[in-house]
């Protein structure tokens, strides 16, 4: 390879290009204005200019999401870093693999309490998998290679390059070389799980007569589905996703409990409160799934697989903890079955009790049938509707709260990487920047940001990156005219006492402000337009529509576990619960 | 119960407040602290002592591991060990008879008309009583270092 004369400005963007980088979502600032100069002179790495830079991280976090590649942000010092933050939160809750390069003030200044200064690497801290202060031009491709390594393998995650002016400073150059591999000893990522534990494994799964299969994004991260998939199969065990974890094995699969947890389906959570075997892979069994830990599935033996050491027993003791990748420890765990003779016959009853627990109390999946009496639009129509019309294939992203989970409730995920929301952190704004880094993914797709009136407006400036690229993403807004699930908890938690959580009708007309942006707009008030009104909007292929729905504000998501209490005890409607 | 973890870490500038942070972050508790460096120059060594069962123990250790930064870490705990710790007491001159310092196993590492420095080196737990001893004595100022630990079996804390 010919050495040359670069840059640090030049040898960050050629270091992204050999990274494979082709997008840089970010807006510029005085700190990082030569990195922005050697940006415009090459054609290798395009820049994408957001309006807000919550909106770049949120962006190259839905480009990484909807991709497997890691997604890159480019921000500014000071409020341009502090912006990033809420983005970097996000995928780090969630274990995406994005960079985020920042620019800071010279290195001479830092600690000064000079102009747009702040302590990135500081501030960033608690929510990044790493992060690293270039302390001389000449380390950039060094850090730059170690920065994506990280981000990307392992249980990945957000890195944070944080660059003082001076190391981009156009006068200085030296040789550019980009390292062909790393190796770093303080890093080695778990990979193949301990034959003795898959062993174990083995023998409690031969043995399990009411068996669950729990996988989450850990599957989406690895790339494991079609391994997921497969041993499900082989076993013909009942599975279920968490809300990270969803397209991962095909929703519309008769073995799919649909998701468990919080608002999860009551035949998954009752199949996990009364299972005797439970597979966790690429799941941590976070608050929003176990309920109450101590009362948490007390009959099942746990098998535990996670690449990540430190998820293993955090919250619930796993009789058989198997760190390792979740796609090679599925691949050591087919492997090992298909040699065993499996009895599917025995789990005969089991499957009947679940497919009572369906029977009895599953989501109605015909919602489009129903004309509410109160001539209202009942929010999960809307999502069938979508469904309906995109034929199951679009990319849906969404915000954070009922429309989220009804969207993961009636949408059926065929695919990994089909949903894309906020899990972890439950980040609010999420939904319309994450849309612009699957939209510029894949171009020719149908990419959906299903949302509400509430977090569309925490980051709606971002309209007017999508007429600039001419991005055709369909905004789907569930307009109920408040904040629905701090609502619904003030209903059922608060005397129904609305404590902040409606807007005294200063809600903009959304249609009006997508047309001013240089979108379509179109309102939907009574069920029998919506039908029509979806068909359109997503017919439109080359422009973004804002699809303004008016949903019944009364609405609830229900089954809705009650705190404080084993799984199986749910409230399956307003007037309904399971104790 | 006390646990003493040690581990190394990158002599790299951030190492530190990212061990420290994780313990405030998670919630967890640092009784003693001691950072040094090693022979080798790219490494620090950390010493670290905190309460906690078994479980919360196991946790600490794995999120430190986690760390980029850290390079590898024990509970000293886990095999045998011994522990030590070093203390500094400031004491008015005709407070302490040289008998007493004796009797202490103190070694008297400033002396003047006035002031007396002595130091003390032993378990946490004997310099604990010492304390006790000392405090009738009225000291001035009492220093101590916090843990240091180091197993006592062929096992190394190296890379």
């Amino acid at each position: 390879m010919g050495k040359k004369q670069t840059s640090g400005a030049d040898a960050l963007i050629q270091s992204l290009h050999k990274e494979g980088v082709e997008l840089v979502f970010g807006y510029p600032g005085g700190a990082a204005l030569h990195i922005y100069d050697a940006l415009f002179n090459q054609t290798e790495v395009e820049h994408i200019l957001v309006r807000h830079e919550q909106g770049a991280v949120h962006a190259a976090d839905g480009y990484a999401r909807s991709t497997g590649k890691p997604g890159v942000a480019l921000v500014t010092s000071g409020p341009g870093a502090t912006n990033a933050i809420t983005g970097l939160a996000t995928a780090f809750m969630d274990s995406i693999p994005v960079v985020v390069i920042s620019g800071q003030v010279r290195s001479e200044l830092i600690g000064t309490d000079s102009f747009q200064e702040t302590d990135m690497i500081g501030v960033s801290r608690p929510i990044v998998k790493h992060s690293y202060l270039v302390q001389k031009a000449e380390d950039i491709p060094e850090i730059v290679k170690k920065a994506f390594y990280i981000a990307t393998t392992g249980r990945p995650g957000p890195v944070v390059i944080d660059v003082p002016k001076d190391f981009t400073d156009p006068n200085h150059t030296f040789n550019f070389t980009y390292p062909d591999e790393i190796s770093m000893r303080s890093y080695k990522p778990a990979k193949t799980g301990d034959s003795k534990q898959i062993k174990k494994a083995v023998d409690l799964i031969l043995e399990a007569k009411k068996p669950v299969i729990y996988s989450g994004g850990g599957v989406i991260q690895d790339n494991a589905s079609f391994e997921l998939t497969e041993l499900a199969r082989l076993l013909k065990f009942p599975i279920t996703n968490t809300l990270m974890g969803l397209g991962a094995f095909p929703g519309t699969d008769p073995q799919f409990l649909g998701m468990l947890g919080m608002h999860g389906t009551y035949e998954a959570n009752m199949a996990m409160h009364e299972a005797d075997l439970i597979i966790a892979v690429g799941a941590r069994f976070d608050d929003r799934i176990t309920n109450d830990p101590k009362q948490f599935a007390l009959g099942a033996k746990k098998i535990h697989i996670d690449v990540d050491p430190a998820s293993l027993s955090k919250i619930i003791h796993a009789e058989v903890p198997i760190a390792g990748s979740a796609k090679e420890c599925l691949l050591a765990l087919i492997s090992q079955l298909s040699k065993e003779e499996i009895d599917a016959n025995k789990l005969d009853p089991w499957l009947k009790k679940i497919d009572n627990w369906r029977r009895e109390h599953g989501l109605n999946h015909s919602m489009l049938e129903i004309v509410p009496e109160n001539g209202k639009i009942l929010p999960q129509q809307v999502i069938q509707s979508l469904y309906k019309e995109t034929e199951g294939k679009a990319f849906i992203t969404s915000d954070v709260g009922q429309h989220q989970m009804f969207a993961a409730q009636y949408y059926f995920f065929d695919k990994p990487r089909q949903w894309i929301n906020s899990g972890g952190l439950g980040t609010m704004g999420f939904g319309l920047p994450s849309a612009m880094g699957v939209q510029f993914a894949f171009p020719k797709e149908t990419v959906a940001c299903v949302t509400g009136e509430g977090s569309i407006q925490m980051c709606i400036q971002e309209l007017s990156t999508c007429f600039q690229y001419g991005l055709p993403i369909k905004i789907i807004n569930l307009n109920n005219a408040a904040l629905g699930m701090v609502k619904q908890w003030q209903d059922m938690q608060y005397g129904g006492r609305h404590s902040s959580s409606t807007y005294e009708n200063s809600l903009p007309d959304f249609c009006a402000l997508s047309e001013s942006y240089g979108h379509i707009g179109i309102k939907v008030t009574q069920l029998a337009e919506l039908e029509p009104a979806m068909k359109e909007c997503i017919s439109m292929k080359d422009k973004l529509v804002f699809l303004d729905v008016d949903v019944d504000p009364d609405e609830h998501v229900y089954p809705m576990l009650e705190a404080g209490n084993a799984m199986d005890y749910m409230h399956l409607s307003k007037n309904k619960k399971t104790w | 119960m006390k646990r003493v973890i040690a581990l190394l870490m990158e002599n790299q500038p951030g190492a530190l407040s990212r061990v420290v942070g994780l313990f405030s972050q998670r919630g967890y508790n640092i009784e003693t602290l001691i950072v040094a460096p090693t022979t080798d120059p790219t490494l620090s060594r950390l010493i670290m002592s905190t309460n906690g069962d078994e479980r919360i123990v196991q946790q600490i250790t794995k999120q430190l591991d986690k760390l980029i930064d850290v390079v590898t870490v024990v509970d000293l705990g886990e095999s045998d060990f011994v522990e030590t710790e070093l203390m500094l007491v400031k004491l008015n001159k005709n407070s302490i008879t040289s008998d007493e310092i004796e009797k202490f196993e103190g070694k008297i590492v400033f002396e003047d008309n006035e002031i007396i420095n002595l130091q003390f080196v032993g378990e946490p737990d004997k310099l604990g009583k010492l304390v006790k001893e000392l405090s009738k004595k009225e000291p001035l100022e009492i220093v101590r270092s916090g843990s240091l630990g180091i197993s006592s079996n062929s096992n190394t804390l190296a890379i």
